[in-house]
Formats: structure tokens, sequence, C-alpha cells
């Protein structure tokens, strides 16, 4: 069958769009603004997006295997109290600090599968009933205050420790490169795209994720225990998510109550803009990032031509529904082919 | 070339039937059914370019139960769906008292009084509303009726429906709490109050016990008797020359034959189902088999698998036939782990099998290489590389990374093997043909461990060529020792290329014959449920 010229064009708008829409929307902030393509500025777009972008590949793996991981931005909203309350309320030591909201993480990973895997709710459901759940603890757990050095105490004590210097350069530390700031919390960020991209690409465990989200029940008859890699992917969601929390908790430097919420749409977006990067057609770890950089490039520009922030929500809400409509509407053609 | 389809107008045994007046009571035109007549001419349909009716001609009367015959692929089903306007017809004509019907889409051969009560009967009911307003259903739906609906007079329609037809029906209880022979039973109805002229029934008995599918013969006469045209396709030889009046033959997409039945019998009709023995190209093949490789014993599962033994050796191919809905696809998949068997073990080597999961049988050595392959067999939107080193990635594999050049030269060895005719090894499977994909489907498990394969249906949907590269493949695999298993409804495959044949119908293993022992009348005889004196 002979493609139209439409089609033709719906293909290349499918493969480039999003990269040429990055392009552009860079190339029309350096143009327009003074100081947007400067070495600060560009340090600060990635660690604004350091976060999210941890947030978003846990996103990924759960749509790798055809599931979607609403819980997230209640995981990372837990994980960052129980970080911080670590340190002020019981002066733990930096292991403990950091393992414990990863097994957190964990632990919400493994009650999402199980009731997906074995009870068969549909992912979103299961993941929204789970994020409220988590949302409530995170809340019970701190009473509704954020957690701050020697916060004052419902009993009327002060809290008796502090967030520790090596815990806050995890997020705010930063080195330099010759003139180049770098963050740490951006090469944390690399690392982990990096990591993930490795493993999706490169690892038996990845493929079978990537076959079990194609076809469940090829992947099962070919001998993929598909419960096994369902609840693998929600696990490493959560962990993911986790390392979120911890980061928000290190950059802010107290617990900020409801810190995840708004967090979850971003990663979302950003995954769907993934879908398109060079017209992969499925989520895909780089994507994923280059989807967080646009995110992260829109707000910071905008903000600097003095964009309030609580206009935020209908940008980052527009991307995803111009992501989604490319995804869907070309991966549709794409199957009826 | 054989066209029996004129009409022949010899008096018809339903004449009197045909006078009688409809007991429409329902809407304002009460419909008088008389000397009916349902004309398909010329009728032809292609899909992407393969023809799969060719000129056909077919006539039902009003007042007759109106047998359609054919094997697998026959184009029955396609004839039926553009009279019930599912698909739009390429050329031909379709008359009802001579009169020429536009019809493009399933609501204007509803209008027009052509109603089809397929099998998946759920699919047309609203499960939690009452039998009543199921039955209603389609006036209720209707725009043009009045806003309100009238829970009383719903009733008494619906009552009225169910008297004409004599059948009993809870009207009140909602429709999900039905049997499968009584939601039937409120789709035949409905055709009623929709003033039905012409119903067409698709192989309706097929999951009914004895007693329903008696009910439902009774129905159907009763139908007739009022002077509908009653047109039923079945797969089962018994019931057609027990029930109907006339029956029509297709093969190939053609028609081939129409008669009285008082004036015809089975031998004659299986003769034109089956046609002239059309031959395959099967690779000629020695036999060289040895010891049992996988055995099952009294395996069980719901309706469709009642107790079935049976027993593979290394090197040979055992073929079990049975037509649509006789249990292949069933015993295949607790064969290999698929679905849980109720009762029944199945041994590899002697050694009993705890199958909780196919990667359970795999590790038994059984490859399942399903019907549904698009479904069940291969991965659409992954490469042909990917598809066909899912099975062996823990040989390709070290510390859990994958070795991309093993695993490229591993892919295009399969491809080039099996002559997977595709762009590159990095293209979609969901771009290659049916054939293709096949072949993509069966070539995963080549570099693995499997030893027992089961096929089920392996060349359905595919073109002539495939077809030979597949019996070729199979071939091979039980020159090495291999035990094959391949479910089929396609008669000609089983014999051409197996050492034995075993006949299924309703889930049960009924005949068993030898290589070259067997014709293809006799295996659709015990397909369908014919039973020895």
């Amino acid at each position: 069958m002979e493609t139209s010229y439409r089609d033709k064009l719906l293909q290349f708008a499918f493969r480039y769009g999003a990269i040429i829409v990055i392009l552009g929307v860079f190339a029309f902030f350096a143009i327009k603004l003074e100081y947007f393509f400067s070495g600060s500025n560009i340090a600060d777009i990635l660690r604004s997006i350091s976060i999210v972008t941890f947030i978003a590949i846990g996103v990924t793996f759960s749509l790798i295997v055809d599931g979607f991981d609403l819980s997230v931005g209640s995981t990372v909203s837990l994980t960052t109290v129980v970080t911080a309350s670590l340190m002020v309320w019981y002066e733990m030591p930096l292991f403990i600090v950091i393992i414990v909201p990863l097994l957190i993480g964990a632990c919400v990973g493994l009650i999402n599968s199980f009731f997906i895997v074995r009870f068969k709710i549909p992912d979103l459901l299961a993941t929204l009933a789970v994020m409220y759940i988590v949302a409530g603890i995170h809340k019970t757990y701190t009473k509704g205050y954020s957690i701050y050095n020697n916060m004052q105490m419902t009993d009327g004590t002060k809290a008796p420790g502090v967030m520790s210097n090596a815990f806050l350069t995890i997020g705010q530390g930063e080195f330099y490169v010759g003139n180049f700031t770098v963050p740490i919390p951006v090469i944390l960020m690399l690392l982990a795209v990096a990591a993930a991209h490795i493993f999706l690409a490169y690892t038996r465990f990845g493929r079978q994720m990537y076959m079990t989200g194609g076809n469940e029940e090829a992947a099962r008859l070919s001998g993929i225990k598909v419960k096994r890699v369902r609840t693998w992917a929600y696990v490493l969601s959560g962990i993911c998510a986790a390392v979120g929390g911890i980061l928000f908790a290190s950059r802010v430097g107290t617990g900020q109550i409801d810190a995840g919420a708004p967090l979850l749409m971003e990663a979302v977006a950003a995954v769907f803009v993934g879908f398109s990067v060079f017209g992969a057609g499925k989520p895909n770890v780089l994507g994923t990032f280059i989807g967080s950089v646009l995110i992260g490039v829109l707000v910071n520009g905008l903000t600097m031509m003095n964009l309030q922030y609580y206009t935020h929500d209908i940008i980052k809400g527009t991307v995803l529904i111009l992501a989604l409509a490319v995804t869907f509407y070309v991966v549709k053609k794409r199957r009826a082919a | 070339m054989m066209n029996m389809s004129k009409p022949d107008h010899t008096a018809s045994k339903s004449s009197a039937a045909q006078t009688k007046e409809s007991l429409h009571s329902t809407g304002s035109a009460a419909t008088r059914i008389s000397r009916s007549l349902l004309r398909m001419e010329g009728i032809e349909k292609a899909f992407s370019g393969v023809k799969a009716l060719k000129q056909v001609d077919f006539e039902a009367r009003g007042g007759e139960i109106h047998a359609l015959l054919g094997a697998n692929g026959a184009g029955k089903s396609t004839l039926m769906k553009i009279l019930s306007g599912a698909y739009p017809l390429d050329r031909g004509e379709i008359k009802l008292h001579g009169e020429r019907l536009e019809i493009k889409t399933p609501t204007d051969a509803k209008r027009l009084g052509i109603h089809c009560v397929y099998q998946e009967v759920d699919t047309a009911l609203v499960p939690q509303l009452s039998v009543a307003e199921n039955i209603m259903l389609d006036r209720m739906a209707d725009a043009k009726q009045r806003l309100w609906v009238n829970p009383s007079s719903i009733q008494r329609m619906a009552q009225q429906a169910c008297d004409q037809l004599g059948v009993h029906l809870p009207l009140s209880h909602v429709v999900e709490r039905l049997s499968l022979a009584e939601k039937q039973m409120v789709l035949i109805a409905r055709t009623l109050i929709e003033e039905a002229k012409v119903v067409v029934f698709d192989e309706p008995t097929a999951p009914l016990s004895q007693q329903e599918t008696e009910v439902l013969f009774r129905v159907m006469r009763r139908m007739r008797d009022q002077g509908f045209i009653v047109i039923f396709i079945s797969h089962r030889l018994p019931e057609v020359f027990g029930e109907c009046d006339r029956l029509t033959v297709m093969r190939d997409g053609q028609h081939v034959f129409t008669s009285e039945v008082a004036d015809t019998n089975p031998d004659e009709v299986i003769k034109e189902m089956l046609g002239e023995p059309f031959q395959e190209q099967f690779p000629p093949r020695t036999s060289n088999i040895h010891d049992v490789l996988l055995e099952a014993k009294g395996l069980h599962a719901g309706t469709k698998v009642r107790g079935v033994d049976l027993e593979v050796r290394a090197g040979e191919i055992v073929g079990i036939v049975g037509l649509v809905g006789a249990g292949k696809s069933e015993c295949a998949r607790l064969l290999s782990g698929a679905d849980p068997m109720q009762a029944g073990e199945v041994r590899v080597r002697g050694i009993k099998l705890n199958m909780k999961d196919p990667a359970d049988a795999l590790l038994a050595g059984i490859a399942h290489i399903p019907e549904e392959r698009r479904k069940e067999g291969v991965f659409v939107q992954e490469s042909v590389r990917t598809n066909i080193t899912l099975p062996i990635l823990n040989k390709l594999t070290r510390i859990g990374f994958l070795n991309r050049k093993q695993e490229t030269s591993i892919a295009e060895r399969v491809i080039e093997q099996f002559g997977i005719k595709t762009a590159s090894r990095e293209t979609e499977v969901a771009y290659l043909s049916g054939g293709n994909q096949q072949k993509v489907s069966i070539g995963k498990w080549v570099g693995s461990d499997a030893v027992i394969y089961i096929f089920d249906e392996p060349t359905k949907g595919v073109d002539v060529g495939a077809k030979r590269d597949i019996f070729r493949i199979i071939g091979d695999l039980a020159s090495q020792q291999k035990a094959i298993l391949y479910f089929t409804s396609e008669l000609g495959e089983a014999i051409g290329i197996a050492d034995r044949v075993i006949v299924m119908c309703d889930g049960q293993f009924v005949k068993e014959f030898g290589r070259n022992e067997v014709t293809q009348e006799q295996l659709l005889f015990y397909a369908s449920a014919g039973r020895e004196e």
C-alpha cells in the first residue's frame, strides 16, 4: 500500500516532533532572553528536573510492562518526610536515612503489584487507591506538619536533630568543571538515566519487561514469568520515586508536606513526550529524559519571562495532552497498518 | 463450473406454511410474509486482494429451514455477514421478494428485516437489564420512539414475542443470570419484535446440550411454520439431516450444491464439501519413530476437554483434527500449561509435570505455537530479531547482559533457514505477512531446548507458498526426533503430514487412524458427530 503524503508527514512529525519542539523552544528563549543560554542557567534547568526525572524513570518502568503507576507522587511525599524525620526526630546515621525510604518505596511497589497481579485490578485503579493510602500515611505520620531542623513538637519539646550537612550535599552540592557549575543531583540523574537505559536495552530482564508489556499472553507462552516481571516493574517504580523523595528532602533541607503531589503529572508528561522521541512508539528512558528536559526548559524560560508559578500547571498539562495526542493518534494509525 | 443455484420450481414442502400469516402483533403494520424469497446473486467479496467469495448465488425461501454448509474457510460466514450488513459486498445483488435491497451496514439489514443470531450472544445483550428489556432493547434505543419507557407495555410485548415462539422466559429476571440457551432465546425473541423476515443462525447449537438443542429446533420449526426464512449454519450433519428442509453447500468461496434435504444424503454432502481432493504439497518424509516423549492421561477442563488420553513419540507427528469448537485449542493449551487443568496429568519422558505456568512446561521441553498468532504468538511491535530470540534469552546472556552479536547471528540464521520474508531483522513483525509472522512464531523455538512442539492451526491465514515452507519445517523437526502435535481443522493437512490422525469432537477423542488409512470423508464424518453403528 502506498503511504500518502499526509501519512509521511505524520510519521516525520512523530519521529522528530519532540526534538524539533525542544530545539525550537530552546532557540526561542535563547534569542528572546539574555541570560537563558548561559552555563549557570542550563545547570539550573538540569537541577530543576533532576527530581522529576527520577520519578519519570519509575513511571517509565510501569508503562513498559503496560501498567501505570499513579502512586509515585505520594511515594515521594512519604519518603521525603520520612527521610527528614529520621534525621530531625530520630538522629539516625546517613546510611539508615537513605536505606529506609528506599525500602518504603519498594514496599509501595510490592503492594501495588500484589493487587494488580493477584487480584487483577486494573493498574490505574489499584495505584489510584494506593496513591491515596500512601498520601494519607504521610499526613498521619507528620500530623500534617512539615519537618524542619529542631522543629517544635506537638508536646512542646524541640526535636533533637538537624538535617546533616553530608545529607544536604546530595541535593545541594555542586562542583566546578572549568567555568561550569555541575550540581551533584544532575550527575546522579545522568547516571540513573544511563543505568536505566543500559538495563532496559542490554539486559535480559529489560527485554523481558518490554515483551511482557508488548503482549502478555505471548510472553507467557514464551516462558516468561510475567507476574514476576510486572511485580519488579512496580518495585523499581517505587524505588525510583523514593530516590526522588530523598533528593527532595536534601534539596530543600526540610521535609515538606505534600511535596510529591505536583510531580506526578510532570513525570507522566515527560514519559509520554518520550514515547515519540525518535519514533520509538513505546516508553523508553532516553525519551523520558528528553521529555523531562522539554518541561524544564519551558518552565524555566517562561518563568524568566515573568510568567507566574501558578500558571505552570497549565503549561505542563498542555505538554502532556499534546504528547498524548501525538502518541495515540500515530500509534493507532500504525496499528491499523 | 457446477452451479446449481438456479431456483428449481419444484413444489416446496413448505408451500402451505408460506401462505400463513405472520402473527406479528407489534407495531402498526403486521407484516405479511407470503411467497417470500431471498436471493443473493453473483456475490463477490475480496479481503485485501484475496477473493473470499466468487460469484456466489444463494437462495432461501420463506417457510423453510435452509442449512448452509461448508468446510472451514468455504465462505459461508462471509456470505452471511454480507447479508447482515457486517461486510459490504464488492459486487452482486441481494433481493427479497424480487425487490433489490441496499445493505451497507448492520442497521440497513435490520431495517429490512434481516437478523442474525451470532454464537457470541453476550455481545448483543445488556447483562444488567431484565429479559423483557433486552428483548425490547432496539425498540427502546430507537430515537424515533416515544421518550418514556412504559414497563407494562414492554412486559406485554416481550410476552407476546415469547408466546409466538412458544417459549417461556423469566421476563423480569436480569439477563446475566440466564443460561446460554436462554440468552439465545432472548435474541430470537428480539428479532420478532424487530419484525424480522430473515433470521440467520450462525452455528447456534455448538455450545448447547442435547435438550437445549431440541428446544432451539422446536423454536426454529415454529418460525419456519410462521413463514420466516430461517438460515442455519452448522457443521453437524445429523442436525442438518434431522431438522432442515433444504441445504446449500459452499466450498472455496463458491456455491457448489443446493438440494432438498430429502433428495440427498450425508455422503453426498461430505463429498461436495470437500470437492476434488486437493493435493497439497507435503514434503516426502520417512518416519523414524522412537520412545514416548509426551504422555497425557484423563485431561479435563470444563466442557471443552472431557477426558483426553494421548501419547506422542520422538520423531512422530500426530494430527488431531476436529471442527471449530471441538476443543482442540483448549486441549493444546492444557498440554502446554497455558490453562490450568481440572483433572488429569501430563508426563514428559515418564516424569509427571507440575505445570502452573507455560514456563514450567517449557522447562520440560514443551513449546506451544498458538492459533491466534497476533494475540498470543508474536509481538507485533517488536522486531523480528527480538521475537525470534525471546525463548532463548537465557542462553544469550552473561551476568544479565545480552550478547547482541550472538543474538543477531541467531536471528539471521533463523530468518534464512525458515525463509522469512522481511525487509530486515529489525523490521517490526506487524509489517510481515501472515505466513511470515507464523514462521517467526515457530522459528523462535528453534534454538531452544524444546523437544515437544504443539502446533495449533499453524496454516491459518497463511498463503500456499508459506504453507509449504511450514510443512517442510515441521517435517524437519520430526526428523530431528522432536515429538509433534498438530491440531488442525484442515482435514487434508492432517492426512498429508501426520503419522497418526486422531479425530476430536465435543471435547473427546472419538477415533484414531494410522497413516494412509483414512480419507477426508471419513474424518469429516467422525468430526461432525457421526458415530459408528
